[in-house]
């Protein structure tokens, strides 16, 4: 028997997944509590004794691993115009499985830059200006970073004609530094994978370490990959199939956490209605997007505040107060969770339908009517996500929800918010066994298996 | 000697792509690298088309008659965005109707635009304007 053993060690759980690869079935999970503060090892060991004690004593194969322990990949996007490279700086960060704590647009000032030092990132993305446009800008930013006491990774991913100052500039930064292409060479052109693997590569040589990841790391027949990424491998996966294997077509994944919820787009997002052109640069196929301020825990205050204390009392027929109280028993207890069929779980599955709302209007592109001298016409800004055919909700606010179908048609499009290119008329899937990160890991090395499992494990049917 | 930036589009709701196209064929052949933002392009992203690649001019079109109002103010917006030396081009229909064309011409001279062309301008007439300004 082939067995191989994914793990992801979570910011609160390490959980251990063995899957067969010859009846390609999944045999065993486990979950312990994450012990970053000690060593890492230590609730490893303890979830895979859970998982011995579940199948009995198994030899691995093969081990593959991705975290998001100790904040996962935190970073910081700095470009120069909002809507155009600090844009493409932000996905190009989102589609590596980063955390995106903030971004920064135009030359940065001292404050901003007290404020980029006392964030303390994991990594920097550097960006501005098109080949051959605006290098002032870039070097200005490089400039204050070079003088800082910052000791983090930077990707550049700027004006190639500011490359040879830049390297001179940065060359004596505290942390390392590394070159690559544009991540908009052209006005309304984006190149983001290469900055994706500079990001990746960066996180295997630098943060694996920093995190206390290299003893777990060692054992490993592949890198460990940020948990974002892994998700957003699985969604891909899922999506476009394989060679021998059909995907699933178009759809979008929602992992809502307890500190973000994050958004992954597997569509080509192109015009579907009459009328419609596309305006600004085109979004890429796969794009997640990460929401810091929706979360059902730590940034539970925040989403609160998005949607509404008084409209979840009103949709649930309570008073304000008890949301209130919910809030605060959340904030002050982040590892708690509500009672089956409790009045918490019935606030806490509205605020979860809020998260999926809120973040897929962020996610999803919009139209705007025009009126030109040959009648109305429609500018289409991002995605067009209406032809998707699945939503997937993963994370344990969507799996554990009483019903996941009325959490995740938050994202399905309203007639009231006509401008929201958002799915007409998805059906609904969820990640039941939360399998998604580990089929991500595991794709890594045998994407055939992985792309099985899912399909058994989120049916269809 | 490094290839002069010009940020090329047609303005407001107009929605005239032929003109636009030949224009930015016509800059290219020039030698002037182009950067196209093609129709219905607002005056924000002439602006941070021109911030990203560091232009040297924009050159506006407007066939439709509303280039008046769609135009007033990207002077002072590129100021305020720290564009003070970029030359601003501006042709096409840009007024409604058979107005005389030094009229026209004063106007968005007064508006902060370096040189205005009437319709039927050849492409050619421009470019020589945009070597002795540019180049």
């Amino acid at each position: 028997m082939k067995i191989i053993l994914t793990a992801d060690v979570g910011s609160t759980f390490t959980k251990l997944t063995a899957v067969d690869m010859e009846t390609k079935k999944i045999i065993g999970t486990a979950k312990s509590f994450t012990t970053i503060e000690t060593n890492v090892m230590e609730g490893y060991g303890k979830a895979m004794a859970e998982l011995e004690a579940q199948c009995g004593k198994l030899v691995f194969d093969k081990k593959v691993a991705a975290s998001s322990a100790a904040g996962g990949l935190k970073m910081i996007a700095v470009g120069l115009v909002p809507d155009l490279t600090v844009q493409a700086a932000r996905m190009a960060t989102a589609n590596a499985g980063a955390k995106i704590m903030k971004t920064f647009s135009y030359e940065l000032s001292r404050d901003e830059l007290d404020e980029i030092v006392s964030l303390a990132p994991d990594m920097i993305l550097l960006s501005g200006g098109t080949d051959g446009g605006n290098k002032d800008v870039i070097l200005h930013n490089a400039r204050l970073l070079a003088d800082s006491p910052l000791t983090c990774s930077i990707v550049v991913a700027g004006n190639k004609s500011a490359k040879d100052d830049l390297q001179g500039i940065l060359k004596n930064f505290g942390g390392e530094v590394l070159f690559c292409a544009n991540v908009m060479p052209e006005l309304n052109q984006l190149n983001i994978e290469p900055a994706k693997k500079a990001i990746r590569d960066l996180f295997i040589k630098n943060i694996i370490s920093a995190k206390g990841l290299s003893e777990l790391q060692a054992t490993l027949a592949s890198e460990i990959i940020p948990t974002p990424l892994a998700v957003f491998e699985a969604a891909s996966l899922l999506s476009k199939g394989t060679k021998s294997s059909p995907g699933l077509g178009e759809l979008v994944v929602f992992d809502v956490g307890g500190a973000t919820t994050d958004v992954y787009s597997m569509a080509e997002g192109l015009p579907t209605r009459a009328n419609v052109f596309l305006h600004g640069f085109r979004h890429p196929f796969a794009k997640r997007t990460v929401e810091g301020d929706l979360g059902m825990r730590y940034s539970l205050r925040p989403l609160a505040e998005a949607i509404g204390v008084d409209n979840i009392a009103c949709l649930l027929d309570i008073d304000e107060r008890e949301v209130e109280a919910w809030i605060s028993t959340c904030s002050a207890n982040p590892e708690i969770l509500p009672e089956a069929k409790s009045l918490a779980k019935r606030i806490d599955e509205a605020m979860a339908r809020a998260a999926v709302k809120i973040s897929m209007e962020r996610h999803v592109g919009s139209v705007e009517a025009v009126f030109t001298s040959t009648g109305q016409s429609f500018a289409q800004t991002g995605k067009d996500l209406s032809e998707v055919r699945y939503l997937i909700g993963t994370g344990g606010p969507i799996i554990h929800a009483a019903d996941p179908d009325y959490v995740l048609k938050a994202a399905v499009y309203e007639p009231s918010d006509m401008n929201l290119l958002k799915p007409l008329a998805p059906k609904t899937l969820v990640d039941k066994k939360y399998i998604l990160s580990a089929m991500g890991t595991l794709s890594r090395i045998e994407p055939e298996t992985a792309l099985a499992i899912m399909k058994e494990e989120i049916p269809v049917e | 000697m490094t290839q002069k930036v010009i940020i090329l589009g047609v303005i407001g709701a107009d929605v005239h792509a032929v003109g636009n196209k030949i224009l930015a064929f016509a800059f290219e052949q020039a030698g002037f690298k182009v950067v196209n933002l093609g129709v219905m392009v607002n005056q924000k992203e002439f602006i941070d088309a021109a911030i990203e690649t560091n232009a040297d001019a924009i050159a506006v079109s407007s066939l439709y008659g509303h280039g008046e109002i769609d135009c007033r103010g990207l002077r002072e917006k590129c100021q305020e965005a720290g564009l003070n030396n970029i030359k601003l081009y501006a042709g096409g229909n840009l007024v409604v109707g058979k107005a005389d064309f030094s009229e026209v011409e004063r106007t968005f001279k007064d508006m902060g635009f370096n040189r205005v062309y009437p319709p039927g301008t050849p492409p050619e007439t421009t470019i020589a304007d945009m070597k002795a300004d540019l180049v």
